[in-house]
């Protein structure tokens, strides 16, 4: 057994570990390094505990079982995921840390006197606040990241699930967790402590069925916050320097990656959490659509054109994910590059359906990360650009942002890829995009349409090179 | 007058946040994904306090209400700390720079 300040200054060194992990991905070359910070944090951290309470009696094979349990499932996971399931993936992992949470804290609501917080019926009014706070915030994450599991995998339809009076509802529901929060603290009840906990579960769910799916990049992020939110209330519960450290880093984390996802669509947090976008654009853009023409082409053509250009710009989006076409995509790169055409690929913040999505399938496809670029680097360069190859992108190319301030795009940042002198636009019909707006990249003189499946059509430009 | 312990780890709480604000925002966007896994893994430290709930029955009756959850816990935090290291290790492992004979 160890001294209560000997383990609190190790709980300190994991929480500081946990900051390098963080630091190390600034850099591709520095980060798999900052991973091992973050998993010898960890290890200090759990053997502190165990260490700390010393009593090494029979309780501790059942510890160790469960821990096994746990290690296997997570490892397996870790393993099995494809790639192009990172999102869902994610998604999976905070309901798990909410639940985590909502655990920990009913557990230290039954037996406060194993946390030092009092006995049942008189805990601290300190311990019960937080205590309440970290429970809430637990469900709500766990019960929100388990739609959006579920909406990301297909299961539930990604379109916004509206109805009359949800966001009177959602802030009655908020309102009387405070309220109950309130009621829980004076009078120490373990029936409000459910309910409690009922209700957070309730406004979880409530709250992510309105967000679409092409907006899950903003509420993976925000989730990904709320889960340090929770970490960290669990923390103050149990007085413990190393979850109060992580709980306020991986808060900040989620709460930037929320920013920078809303600013990359141009819309407020505010305007992504009140949900709907994209259920009601759509009916207004079918009503009076002209046919306008529309030059498609075949792999051939699509070949020849590249054939001739110096220099190709890729944009890829989340089409591409969903026809796993980015093994195909790298493929033709390399028949680019030997024919001496510079290929570089350009990402926009919001492709895909989490920060970072399209870097992550261009790295398992072998693309070096050192000739993918952000929308601010590579912008300029269409312009000095012989092809741009969109393959499953399309409102981030939507030139409408710019020009139609109608358009419920407008002010967001695209790509500028009608600056190039000829575009490539793999995708499988005319319909719109998410927003529900139609492109007008569509109908550009310089646009050949290739409609078709992302991967087979790149497959097939490749044999046509 | 003694100042209460809440309010130093306030203070670090509140100093932590700031930390992780400079130290996300020098975080590479092609390195979000990763960052998003890492963070769910570090998150799972919370499995500290279900060790200690877990470990709170005693000898005669290990498996009473409070520590079951602490059990519960402890396996769904590890799922999260292997889960969320492994898979970030698989991801960062394939971030590679161009070869420079090509």
């Amino acid at each position: 057994m160890i001294s209560a300040n000997l383990s609190a200054i190790f709980y300190l060194i994991s929480g500081v570990l946990f900051i390098l992990a963080l630091r190390g991905l600034s850099s591709p070359e520095t980060s798999r390094q900052g991973n091992f910070f973050g998993i010898l944090g960890m290890v200090i951290a759990i053997t502190v505990t165990f260490l700390s309470i010393g009593d090494f009696s029979s309780g501790f094979v059942y510890v160790f079982i469960f821990l096994l349990i746990g290690a296997l499932i997570g490892a397996f996971i870790a393993y099995k995921i494809p790639m192009t399931a990172m999102p869902e993936l994610v998604a999976g992992f905070h309901s798990l840390v909410g639940l985590a949470a909502v655990f920990v804290a009913i557990s230290a609501f039954l037996n406060p006197e194993a946390f030092n917080l009092g006995s049942p019926g008189d805990i601290k009014l300190g311990s019960l606040i937080e205590m309440s706070i970290g429970a809430a915030v637990g469900a709500i994450t766990f019960s929100g990241s388990v739609i959006a599991f579920l909406k990301l995998q297909g299961i539930m339809s990604g379109s916004p699930i509206t109805f009359k009076g949800q966001h009177p509802l959602n802030a009655l529901i908020l309102i009387s967790i405070v309220v109950v929060t309130y009621l829980l603290c004076s009078t120490q009840s373990a029936n409000l402590f459910w309910i409690l906990l009922a209700i957070s579960f309730l406004i979880g769910f409530l709250l992510i069925i309105p967000i679409g799916g092409a907006d899950m990049p903003v509420v993976i992020s925000m989730l990904n916050s709320y889960s340090g939110w929770a970490a960290a209330g669990i923390g103050f519960t149990l007085e413990n320097t190393a979850l109060i450290i992580t709980g306020a880093l991986v808060g900040s984390s989620g709460a930037i990656l929320s920013y920078i996802m809303c600013k990359g669509m141009n819309r407020s947090f505010f305007n992504v959490i009140l949900g709907g976008f994209g259920a009601t654009d759509q009916i207004s853009s079918t009503g009076s659509k002209e046919q306008k023409p529309v030059k498609s082409g075949n792999a051939e053509d699509a070949a020849f054109l590249m054939k001739n250009a110096s220099s190709v710009i890729i944009v890829p989006g989340y089409g591409m994910a969903v026809a796993q076409a980015q093994h195909a995509l790298r493929e033709m790169v390399d028949t680019l590059k030997k024919n001496d055409i510079k290929v570089t690929y350009a990402i926009h913040p919001v492709a895909g359906r989490m920060p970072g999505h399209m870097n992550v399938l261009l790295a398992e496809a072998n693309v070096p990360y050192d000739e993918v670029f952000e929308l601010e680097e590579i912008n300029n360069d269409f312009a000095n650009t012989d092809v741009a190859f969109v393959i499953g992108a399309n409102d981030v190319t939507n030139p409408a942002a710019k020009t139609d301030p109608q358009s419920p795009i407008y002010g967001m940042p695209v790509l500028d890829v009608e600056k190039c002198k000829s575009v490539l636009f793999v995708k499988r019909s005319l319909s719109p995009g998410y927003a529900g707006i139609d492109n007008d990249l569509f109908y550009k003189e310089n646009t050949l349409m290739l409609f078709a499946d992302a991967k087979k059509m790149t497959e097939d430009i490749t044999k046509n090179l | 007058m003694e100042i209460d312990p809440f309010i130093f780890r306030l203070s670090i709480f509140i100093l932590s946040i700031f930390i992780g604000y400079y130290v996300v925002w020098s975080v590479t966007p092609s390195l979000h994904t990763p960052l998003m896994s890492v963070t769910n893994a570090i998150s799972s430290v919370i499995i500290v306090g279900a060790i200690i709930a877990g470990l709170a029955g005693n000898s005669a009756n290990i498996f009473n209400s409070s520590s079951i959850f602490g059990f519960l816990a402890i396996s769904l935090a590890a799922t999260n700390i292997f889960g969320g290291f492994l898979v970030t290790q698989r991801m960062l492992a394939m971030y590679k720079k161009k070869k420079k004979d090509k």
